[in-house]
């Protein structure tokens, strides 16, 4: 027996953590731990203002100032700068404690207005609690205060007034260390100090909404929350985003049954409070003058008209029955339903109606295989100290942008290395450990030749040293996580399979993390709302108790369901939240399926291009609206719940499917949520024992992972055309301000969504005789040219043209045709 | 062209015909050009500390008891050991001089600039490092021309940069300028504005530069005059440095005098050595009061320092002399005022100078200045209150809470508080603010309240 | 159009190269580019911003700070006269009010001729020769009454060659040769020094 396992052995177990003495009494801190933080922790809230526990100390305010005794007589430290060290003597109620917090407190402030009934924050705001609290009673300042022009917009979204900022710099810091966009900061010095931007450079950040909500007074105010409510009339629950797969934990603010505001909530697992700010003001569309409110017919002048319930909900059963054979009906659509109602309908759908043709990807998605079956990484693992990241997809700033919080997060300050596989330059392009950015078409043949080794030579344009670096990184023995996204709409999805086989290959313990981008995506697919599954990826032959029947046959995706139509082979279309004309990535193709198509069921909850094509409207109640669960990216089921009632006659679309198997004479088992949530948690394998109406409350939700392994089948992908001298290789990806739906019935935010511009490399440019910022003539083959203003940017790769998707301007779906491996386009100068 | 015409040409500079360990070269008019440096014995130093073993000279200077010159007067030997074993590690030299009163980092920059670069190629050599930034405050443009002109011919001359003087070590001094911000001259603020950033200080612990200073690496911040005594020391030994000055403060000190004397300047005095009394009224010195007034109070170590009167006249110049009885030496900035002086007045000036410079980092010192300034404003305008004289104190006492540093009263029976002040700030500026009032209040109470009922009397208010 | 112009962008890049991080080099060159244009244009800030590779914001948050740096035109000679605690004593504040009225501006003003901008400043380092003042920078040691009327005249009569139009910093500057150069690294890679290693390594 050796010493150590001796003592070990005798040695009574020592209480983790650093002693310290609280106000007299011994408590315990984390290693490393802030002593504002292990205060709060034990129940004594030390007043603070700059204080972020998401963000690094600047210990500006004082307003934290406490007693402390580090073994050389008391002195007053910021609670906020210190960490608690062994034994220390804190005293957070001594005299000379009070005294120094009042005395700060009266010096914050003497220049701050007194215009609390006026103000937004009035009535949630620390400074007003603070100086009620602690405060001396009338102030004792008679000269004049400091004046500003009252509140200026620095942005679009986020108003700032001077005067009633108390310089914390929590959104400057904000800013820079969290979003990476300082584009606001202190300007001039001492008193005259203010928060501004540079002149005519707006505060214009996916994130700038945060800074509204870290704000400890009112002096950042969100131009949609603006004079809304008062706090005292807010009601509030905790919900989950529906916005995009991160999952983001939030809470709805509503007044009059009207929503308000939404706000980030603290969860460890994803956003860690942060929102951006699609997410943060998407709630405006809910009451939008596009909002569907009642069902409606198309009437036989072909207007659409108002009917009642039943009338709308028996032509739906009649569409549905009158289709000859299931395969003859197609629904594309389903990511923006909860849980519960992705289940309601793939129940009705497949186990009611044997209809297989079901896909809640709408041609930007991966095959849903490897998506539930990778092994998952979480928003945690992936992001842990140490780690490396393979991002084989998107911008996540763009297409997840509170996952791109975590990430920068952990690659700024946690050591986490990024090897950027995405077809273009993202917003990580200046922290990245190596920068592999594949031509259109080229992913899978460059992770092949990092699985072979083969990294002493360039390929494709990508330098050895880059592939060395990334090599040696992914077998090192770091962990390694892989983001699989689709980085380009004008490239196959295949592309993207066979360089996670290949990434696989060469790290078999890898995990994975789906960059799929459309809300509840991950919910969809696991509740069955994808060809081929059942719930839980059960295959079509699983037997699922109180499901009548199955698909015989695996349906067809979204492309396969427009084909199908064009081709005559579909009486019936239902759309459940889905606009595939405008964002199906094949315009031409979308466009003449709906021309042939005989029965459109729209269920959905906003006009849209493609509900204005329905011959049937059933209004759906929205996020904010109703209760439910969401599955995030990583499996993570978390609650969403209503705060108001939805308007008109919207009700969940949930209701609407069992209203509808009723009147076709079925009965999908359930007429209330929690009998509906129960059925999932009996006949959806990963989700034996867990309770839907309580999973994800009081804490981060769990994860579910699906009970099956992706094995790679596809050895080969479609060939890849050489690419001659004259062709670009087009990319089209997502911004985060597209001509979505949500986001034009939000009237603060459409107006974020850009022109398109064509960018190409500088040296694409110059070759083409093109310059910055003028027009060129684009086509691909064997459609008309037209104009575009080209732009030189070195995050391009050389031979790869950029037009991003769903903007204003050039829509970029119209320059693709689903199903090619890659698309050529020409510019000419 | 070097000359060697011997002219006490200077401004500034009086030549009090003491010992010479910084301001030898002072009196020659090319004071400031290699040629005169290297006739005079400029660059020894630096070449015998090269043959040495460096910890071998960062030993030498510790053992000097070279106490630091921009104010805090820590010893720079043992400031130089705190060090960790980490690199790379920064030299700063903080030339940004701007405490009201101070000036003689200017001079030692003009007049001898080599001197001081050699004194930071000793430094760097010492503490191993291979990078110095050397800080000039911007308004001194001709302190930065001399100095880039010293380090273009010490370039030249192989002196610095790389294989220094023919052996090993390659050594780069960059000099900086600044833009004018006060704050710039407290070290983390120092590093704060070289990064390139706005020059608000860093909270210290943690950031104590000699662990975390510039770019978060190991950094000394020393002083131009603590330097520019560097190559001396290395040239004659601790010993031989020891020799002058007092025990505790071996050396000597650049002091400036200004301010209500017959013969203000600046002088190379021997630390301990001499009293208030022998600087002001000493022939050798200031030669007295202007115009044979009474003295009415001073100011013994920069504008931030609380104020002496005439009791303290007998206290040597020395820093352990000085703080115990309230104040502190600082930068060696000694001001005067006369029995003409309105204490009101002056007390104002100081205290605005306190909030215009707040960089406004911390609550306190940002609105507490500034506060601070527009009572004492009122108060000097005929606006005063009775009540704004505790007002004041109290405003003090936020920004520096507990007794504020000040000198024992003669007859109030009031007994020194010792320096330096507590302080809810990041750094001392804000603290610095209540020196003053502190001081002038609890002398001269009186007149804050004459100016105050004149106030009254005039408005015809009772209060 | 008031970005740097070709030869202070190589200065700029040379004055970079001197520094481990580019971004230390923002307030030398924030000189540069008031020395070209007498202020600082927004302009300028936005390429000093490309420069250094960081945001306008940022540059303006650091330009802002310093008092030195001026973003609308300035007379072309600075004259910033002391008024503090020793310049007090012996008059500053006088010579200050003199100021005002001979040049008929306040603080912070420019003549209608664009000669002259006037400040009140805090202490310049030159306390022993109170009452002093500084024009662009350069001093003038106890300025009497009519010693400032002089000088003024001499700056209005271009008799003051040696003081440099506004902006103007230092006229001598560093330089070094790239064979002198010990040679700066990024705070990332650089290490301890070859020569310390060596002598400070245990005698075998
Ligand atoms: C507000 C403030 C201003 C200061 N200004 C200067 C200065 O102008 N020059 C200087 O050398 N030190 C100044 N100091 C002191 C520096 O922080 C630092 O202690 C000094 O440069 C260290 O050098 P030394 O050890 O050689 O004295 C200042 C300190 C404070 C708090
Ligand atoms: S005390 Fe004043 S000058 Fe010092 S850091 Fe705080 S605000 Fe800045
Ligand atoms: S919370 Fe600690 S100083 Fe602001």
């Amino acid at each position: 027996m050796t010493a150590t396992e001796n003592t070990e052995s005798e040695t009574p177990e020592v209480e983790p953590g650093i002693p310290f003495i609280l106000n007299g009494e011994e408590v315990r801190a984390n290693e490393g731990e802030l002593l504002i933080s292990a205060a709060e922790r034990h129940g004594v809230h030390i007043p603070h203002f700059c204080y972020h526990p998401r963000m690094s100390s600047v210990g500006m305010c004082r307003m934290c100032l406490v007693e402390v005794d580090s073994g050389r007589g008391p002195g007053l430290q910021p609670a906020c700068m210190q960490p608690v060290m062994p034994d220390m003597k804190v005293n957070t109620e001594s005299e000379p404690t009070t005294k120094a917090q009042d005395g700060v407190l009266e010096l914050l402030l003497i220049n701050h207005p007194l215009d609390c009934p006026v103000c937004d924050k009035g009535g949630e705001c620390p400074l007003q609690d603070n100086a009620y609290a602690f405060g001396p009673g009338e102030s004792r300042f008679v000269e004049e205060k400091r004046h500003y022009e009252k509140p200026i917009s620095i942005s679009e979204l986020v108003y700032l007034d001077r005067e009633r900022c108390i310089l914390c710099d929590r959104c400057t810091r904000f800013a820079d260390e969290v979003a990476g966009d300082p584009l606001i900061h202190f300007i001039d010095r001492g008193a005259q100090t203010q928060v501004n931007t540079f002149p005519e450079h707006e505060f214009s950040s996916y994130f700038s909404g945060n800074t509204v909500q870290i704000c400890p007074v009112g002096a950042l105010t969100a131009q949609p929350y603006r004079f809304a409510a008062r706090p005292w009339d807010l009601a509030e629950v905790e919900s989950t985003s529906m916005v995009d797969p991160t999952g983001a934990r939030v809470a709805l603010h509503s007044s009059q049954n009207r929503m308000v505001r939404i706000q980030g909530v603290d969860s460890d697992a994803t956003n860690w409070g942060w929102l951006s700010d699609k997410e943060r003001f998407i709630y405006e569309a809910t009451d939008s003058p596009q909002r569907l409110v009642e069902p409606m017919l198309r009437d036989g002048r072909g207007e659409q008209v108002q009917t009642r319930w039943n009338t709308a909900i028996k032509n739906t059963v009649d569409a549905l029955t009158g289709a000859s054979d299931p395969r003859r009906i197609g629904v594309i659509g389903g990511a923006r339903l909860t849980l519960e109602s992705q289940y309601a309908w793939a129940k009705l759908l497949k186990g009611l109606g044997a209809v297989d043709n079901i896909d809640a990807q709408i041609g930007d998605g991966l095959p849903a295989d490897l998506v539930m079956g990778l092994p998952k990484a979480t928003i945690d693992s992936a992001c842990a100290p140490g780690g490396v990241v393979v991002l084989l997809g998107a911008d996540p700033k763009e297409e997840l942008p509170t996952l791109y919080l975590r990430l920068r997060h952990a690659i700024q300050n946690d050591g986490v290395s990024l090897i950027e596989m995405s077809p273009r330059q993202t917003a990580f392009a200046d922290s990245v450990a190596a920068r592999l950015n594949p031509l259109p078409g080229a992913a899978g043949q460059i992770a092949g030749a990092l699985a072979d080794g083969m990294v002493g030579t360039s390929i494709g344009g990508i330098g050895s040293d880059q592939l060395t670096t990334a090599h040696a990184l992914l077998t090192s023995d770091r962990p390694v996580t892989v983001i699989v996204g689709r980085g380009n709409l004008a490239e196959s999805a295949d592309v993207v399979v066979s360089a996670v086989a290949a990434l696989k290959r060469l790290v078999p313990n890898a995990r994975f993390l789906s960059g799929l981008r459309r809300g509840n995506i991950h919910g969809a697919l696991e509740m069955g709302l994808t060809p081929g599954y059942l719930p839980g990826g059960q295959e079509l032959t699983a037997k699922i108790d109180g499901w009548e029947m199955a698909p015989q046959t695996k349906g067809l995706d979204t492309a396969g369901i427009l084909k199908a139509a064009v081709n005559g082979g579909l009486d019936t279309l239902v759309l459940l939240g889905a606009d595939p004309l405008r964002d199906f990535p094949d315009a031409a193709l979308a466009e003449a399926a709906f021309e042939r198509i005989g029965t459109i069921v729209a269920v959905d909850s906003l006009m849209n291009r493609s509900t204005q094509r329905a011959d049937v409207i059933l209004p759906a109640a929205m996020f904010g609206e109703v209760d439910g669960t969401f599955m995030n990216l990583e499996g993570r089921v978390s609650p969403v719940n209503a705060k108001v009632t939805a308007p008109g006659q919207a009700r969940p679309d949930w209701m609407i499917a069992a209203e509808v198997a009723q009147a076709a004479g079925g009965d999908l088992g359930f007429s209330r949520l929690e009998e509906l949530q129960a059925e999932i948690s009996a006949t959806v394998p990963g989700f034996k024992g867990i309770d839907l109406a309580t999973a994800g409350v009081a804490e981060d939700g769990p994860v579910i992972s699906t009970a099956r392994a992706w094995e790679p089948t596809l050895t080969e992908t479609a060939p890849i055309p050489p690419a001659d001298d004259y062709g670009l290789r087009l990319v089209v990806d997502r911004k985060l301000w597209d001509n979505g739906t949500m986001i034009n019935a939000s009237a603060s935010l459409g107006n974020l969504v850009d022109d398109a511009v064509l960018t190409l490399s500088p040296a694409d440019l110059d070759r083409l005789g093109g310059t910055s910022g003028e027009e060129v003539q684009m086509s691909i083959a064997g459609g008309s040219s037209q104009g575009i203003v080209a732009m030189a940017d070195a995050r391009i790769p050389a031979g790869a043209a950029h037009v991003p998707f769903g903007v204003k301007g050039v829509q970029a779906q119209e320059l693709i045709t689903a199903g090619d491996p890659v698309i050529e386009v020409r510019v000419q100068a | 062209m070097a000359t060697n015409a011997y002219v006490p040409h200077a401004a500034g500079y009086v030549d009090n015909e003491g010992v010479k360990i910084v301001s030898s070269r002072f009196p020659y008019e090319d004071s400031h050009t290699l040629e005169r440096s290297l006739a005079t014995g400029g660059y020894d130093g630096m070449k015998k500390a090269l043959r040495m073993n460096p910890a071998e000279v960062a030993a030498v200077v510790k053992d000097a008891v070279l106490l630091g010159r921009g104010g805090a007067g820590f010893p720079a030997g043992v400031k130089w050991g705190f060090m960790p074993p980490v690199w790379p590690r920064y030299l700063v030299v903080n030339g940004d001089e701007s405490e009201p009163g101070t000036y003689k980092d200017r001079l030692l920059m003009e007049n001898d600039p080599h001197q001081l670069i050699e004194g930071c190629i000793i430094a760097c050599y010492a503490l191993g490092l291979n990078t110095c930034f050397l800080y000039i405050r911007g308004e001194m443009p001709v302190a930065h021309e001399r100095v880039a002109q010293a380090l273009n011919d010490a370039y030249a001359a192989g002196l610095v940069g790389k294989n220094i003087d023919g052996t090993d070590v390659s050594i780069d001094v960059v000099l900086h300028w600044g833009a004018g911000a006060y704050i710039v001259g407290e070290e983390t603020a120092l590093i704060e504005s070289l990064e390139g950033n706005r020059g608000m200080p860093r909270l210290k612990p943690p950031f104590f530069p000699a662990a975390k200073g510039l770019y978060l690496k190991p950094t000394i911040v020393n002083n131009v005059e603590t330097l520019a005594n560097l190559p001396w020391i290395i040239s004659n030994g601790a010993d031989e440095y020891k020799k002058y000055g007092s025990e505790r403060s071996p050396g000597t000190r650049m002091l400036a005098i200004s301010g209500h004397v017959k013969r203000p300047g600046v002088y190379e005095v021997e630390q301990g050595k001499v009293t208030f009394r022998d600087l002001f009224y000493g022939e050798n010195y200031c030669q007295g009061i202007k115009d044979d007034n009474e003295l009415k109070m001073y100011i013994p170590g920069g504008g931030s320092a609380p104020w002496f009167f005439e009791e303290q006249l007998d206290i040597p110049l020395e820093a352990s002399e000085v703080g115990p009885a309230g104040s502190m030496l600082g930068s060696g900035a000694i001001v005067v005022m006369d029995e003409t002086t309105d204490a009101v007045r002056a007390c104002l000036r100081v205290v605005r100078f306190f909030a215009r410079e707040s960089c406004g980092k911390c609550a306190p010192c940002r609105e507490g200045t500034t506060w601070e300034e527009k009572v004492l404003q009122r108060i000097l305008d005929g606006n005063g209150r009775p009540q704004d004289i505790d007002l004041l104190l109290e405003i003090g006492a936020n920004i520096s809470p507990g007794n504020y540093p000040v000198a024992a009263h003669p007859d109030g029976g009031l007994e020194a508080v010792p320096f330096p002040p507590k302080q809810t700030t990041i750094c001392p500026l804000g603290p610095s603010s209540v020196a003053p009032i502190t001081s002038a209040i609890r002398r001269f109470r009186g007149e804050f309240e004459a100016k105050i009922a004149a106030a009254s009397e005039m408005s015809g208010s009772a209060v | 159009m008031s970005r740097l112009n070709e030869e202070n962008v190589a200065l700029a890049e040379e004055i970079i190269s001197r520094y481990p991080r580019k971004k230390s080099a923002l307030i030398p060159l924030l000189h540069v580019a008031q020395e070209q244009e007498g202020h600082v244009t927004n302009a300028a800030m936005e390429h000093l911003a490309e420069l250094v590779g960081i945001t306008p914001a940022e540059v303006l948050g650091t330009a802002s700070f310093y008092e030195m740096f001026k973003f609308e035109p300035q007379g072309k000679y600075m004259v910033n006269i002391c008024t503090n605690i020793a310049c007090q004593l012996l008059g500053g504040e006088e010579l200050l009010h003199h100021a005002e009225k001979t040049l008929g501006i306040r603080p912070g003003g420019t003549t209608e001729d664009g000669m002259f901008t006037l400040e009140d400043v805090e202490c310049i380092a030159a306390c022993t020769e109170a009452p002093c003042l500084q024009v662009n920078y350069r001093h003038e040691n106890r300025v009497t009454i009519k010693g400032f009327d002089g000088l003024i005249a001499q700056l209005r009569a271009g008799e003051r060659p040696e003081i440099p139009n506004h902006g103007t910093l230092g006229k001598v500057r560093q330089h070094i040769p790239a064979d002198r150069l010990a040679g700066i690294e990024s705070p990332e890679t650089a290490g301890t020094p070859e020569w310390y290693s060596s002598r400070t390594a245990p005698a075998s």
